[in-house]
Parts: C-alpha cells; structure tokens; sequence
C-alpha cells in the first residue's frame, strides 16, 4: 500500500513512480500535481526559509516608503499602515492586512523552520502532525506577493503627486516575497515524511543508526 | 474513463493534509495515522459550506462596489471613489497599465471567481459527468488567482497611510474597502470548502 497514492483533487489511484530529478508527477485524469522531484529540495526549502525569516524582520522593521511634498516627509511601515487603518475605523480592513501580511507569513516561517531544522539535525519534533496541518491551513492566507504588487501600484499612483521615496523594506518585501515561493516550489511534503517515517524507524530500533538518514 | 479506480471505491481515505492512504476501520471520527489531521472520505458538507460562502459573497459583492472604497479629501473638496470610479480615473488620466491592473485584480477576478465557484457547485450538483477536466482546471485557477484580488484592499491602506498632508490632501479608506475584502476571504472560504474530487465523482454517491 505504501506506493499507492490517490490524487487530491480527483481521488484517482495510481503507483507512486520515481521521478527523475526536476520531474513532476500529474494525474492522468484530471491533470492535477501529483508530487515533485526536486534535487536536494529539503535544504534547499530549509535555506530559503532562514533568509526568509531575516528578511522578514527587515521588512518589518524599516518604512517601506516615503513621501515628500511641501518639505513635510511621511514614512510608513507596514505596522503604521495598519495602525491608520485602525486609527480611522477600518479595523475590520486593518485586521485583514495584518492577518495576510504579518501574522500568516509569520506562522508560515515559524511553523516551517520548526519542522525541517529538527528533521535536519537528525530528531523528530515535538508535534510535528499539528505543525505540519498548520502549515497546510495557513499557507493560502499569506499574501506578500499580492502586497508587493499593492505597494507598488501605490507608488506609481502617488508619484503624480509627490516625491516617492522607497524605503529599505520594499526591497525584502521584493526578496521576501521570491524566497517564499522559492521555498514553496522546491518543497516536498512526501519527501519530508520519508524523513519522519526513516527516523521514527531509527528511534524504535533502539537509536542504534544514530540517527542520521 | 469509466473503469478509473478510485481510493473512494477501493475503501480508501485519502489525508488531505499529508495524502497518506488509509483503510478505515468501522466507525466515524477517524484520524490519519502519520499525521493526525481528521479523515474524511470527502470534505464534510462540501457543497452546502460553499454555496453559504458563496452567497454571502454576492450579497457583499453589491455594496463592495457600490460604496466608495477610498475616500480622498484635497483643497479642491471631497472625492469619494467607488472599485469603478478609480479604474476610470487611473485610464482617463493616462496611467493605462494601473487602471488595467486594478480592473482585472479588482472587477474581473472577483467576478469570474462567483461565477465559477456557481458553475462548479451547480455542475457538481446537476450536471455530474459534463467536461469534467475543464472543470477541475477552472477550480485550479480560482485556487490561484483569487488572492491577487487583495491588491485594493493594500493600494487603499498605504495610500491611506502615506497620504495625510493636513493642508494638501488626505485619503481615508472607505466602508467598500471592508465589503470587498469580506467578499475576497469570503470566495476563499468557498473554494477552500469545495471538494474538487467531487467533479469526478459518479453522480450517487456524492454525500460524503
């Protein structure tokens, strides 16, 4: 049973093959992605993700843009966006940027990282399941890549009306936003608990492997 | 295409979260050995939690576009714009390539994104054998692209967030602003709670 696969989206059964490297797998019937095959995609989803997590701190941390006119200078952070938002009764809108920007891509990095370095060093993590359908649930809520587009229609819209100056967090959005899907191209749920299922087995036979796959 | 085994018809349930293959045992509740996440044989009222999100959506559809969506206040006095009017004001004012990325983020995929999400759920519930494969690559496409209709709901925050020159002009976002980012979770919801596998599922044993 363990090389019978159904397709998620039509149900269809059908044997796992194996790919070779930079293959994907469809469904003979409806054409959905079965699975990949990525060359080295665990580190390389582990690596996209560390950058992705400093670069997040970046973003959030330095105004994204600026504008000038009438030698008055306003900056925004993506913080002060939603704190305007708030601030003029919109915080249901408020809340939703938040949520999208901030708060899923941060689960998504946290939830992430704490699967895969563990699984790299060799150990199964604590509740691995629950942050694995965490991952699942959060990742159609992040939306950087929809906020950078937002942020630079912005720009262009204002630069008829003031000086816009870009700030250092537009530019990790930018690099954010193609690690992100970097690192969801490249990741393979099926390979991560081949991982699991290999060092479960080690920890039954007694640990005597040492742990390394 | 008949003879196609399903999991379903071997006994079979699929995890949805991490897609290893089960035999279930006798009796509801059932969770996936490996990861934990429920099992079902296909998502739990799949078709009624849809059609709820969905016609929640095209209730909140009209005041998303009818109530202006930023609210723009200059020496020149106050202009409200609704979804539309912005659109026309980016294309006659010449920034063509901005109004047609709000158009199609904004007008188009919201729209089409109804519209197919009612074409699936009445094909799933009448119409069970027609263009099955079109079908599953129109629910793929709503997957995908019904998140870049957030670009609005963005545009007006930081626009609301930069613009605050006192004496010059301020923006504010406006009540559609909330309606259409209600209506952009609520399609996601609906599509999240369609199940694409009943597209092929023969047209008796659909209830799961």
């Amino acid at each position: 049973m363990a090389s019978l696969i159904a397709c998620h989206e039509c149900d269809l059964l059908q044997r796992e093959i194996t790919l070779p490297p930079g293959g994907t797998a469809c469904c003979p019937r409806c054409g959905g992605v079965l699975y990949r095959s990525v060359p080295e995609g665990f580190d390389r989803t582990l690596a996209y993700m560390l950058a992705a997590a400093a670069l997040f701190v970046v973003a959030n941390a330095f105004p994204i843009v600026a504008l000038e006119a009438q030698g008055t200078r306003i900056s925004t952070t993506l913080f002060g966006t939603v704190r305007t938002l708030h601030d003029q009764d919109m915080t249901s809108v408020a809340v939703l940027v938040f949520v999208t920007t901030f708060l899923m891509p941060a689960l998504q990095m946290g939830a992430m990282l704490y699967m895969l370095l563990p699984i790299k060093l060799g150990l199964v993590p604590r509740r691995l399941p629950a942050m694995f359908r965490l991952v699942q649930t959060v990742r159609p809520w992040g939306m950087v890549e929809v906020f950078m587009l937002g942020t630079l229609v912005s720009l262009a819209k204002l630069a008829h009306i003031a000086r816009v100056v870009p700030g250092v967090a537009i530019w990790s959005f930018g690099a954010l936003m193609i690690l992100l899907a970097a690192a969801a191209a490249t990741f393979d749920p099926h390979d991560l608990w081949a991982r699991v299922d290999a060092l479960r087995r080690g920890e039954s036979n007694g640990g005597a492997g040492g742990g390394t796959s | 295409m008949t003879a196609a085994l399903t999991a379903a018809d071997a006994g079979l349930l699929a995890c949805h979260a991490c897609g290893l293959l089960s035999r279930p045992a006798a009796g509801h509740d059932l969770a996936c050995a490996r990861c934990g996440a429920g099992l079902h044989l296909r998502k739990p009222d799949s078709i009624s939690r849809s059609w709820a999100f969905l016609i929640a959506a095209y209730v909140l559809y009209v005041p998303a576009n009818v109530l202006p969506v930023m609210e723009t206040g200059s020496l020149f006095g106050a202009q409200r714009d609704t979804i539309m009017s912005g659109v026309v004001y980016l294309w006659t004012s010449g920034s063509w390539p901005l109004a047609l990325i709000i158009f199609i983020a904004s007008i188009m995929v919201p729209g089409m994104k109804l519209l197919a999400m009612t074409v699936l759920l009445l094909s799933v519930q009448y119409r069970p054998d027609w263009r099955q494969h079109d079908r599953s690559k129109l629910y793929r496409i709503v997957e995908l692209v019904g998140r870049w209709s957030m670009v609005d709901i963005y545009v007006a925050g930081i626009l609301a967030a930069l613009v605050q020159f006192k004496a010059l002009a301020t923006i504010k976002a406006g009540p559609g602003a909330v309606a259409f980012g209600a209506v952009v979770v609520l399609t996601m919801f609906a599509a999240g709670a369609f199940d694409p596998r009943l597209i092929w599922d023969p047209g008796e044993k659909r209830h799961g």
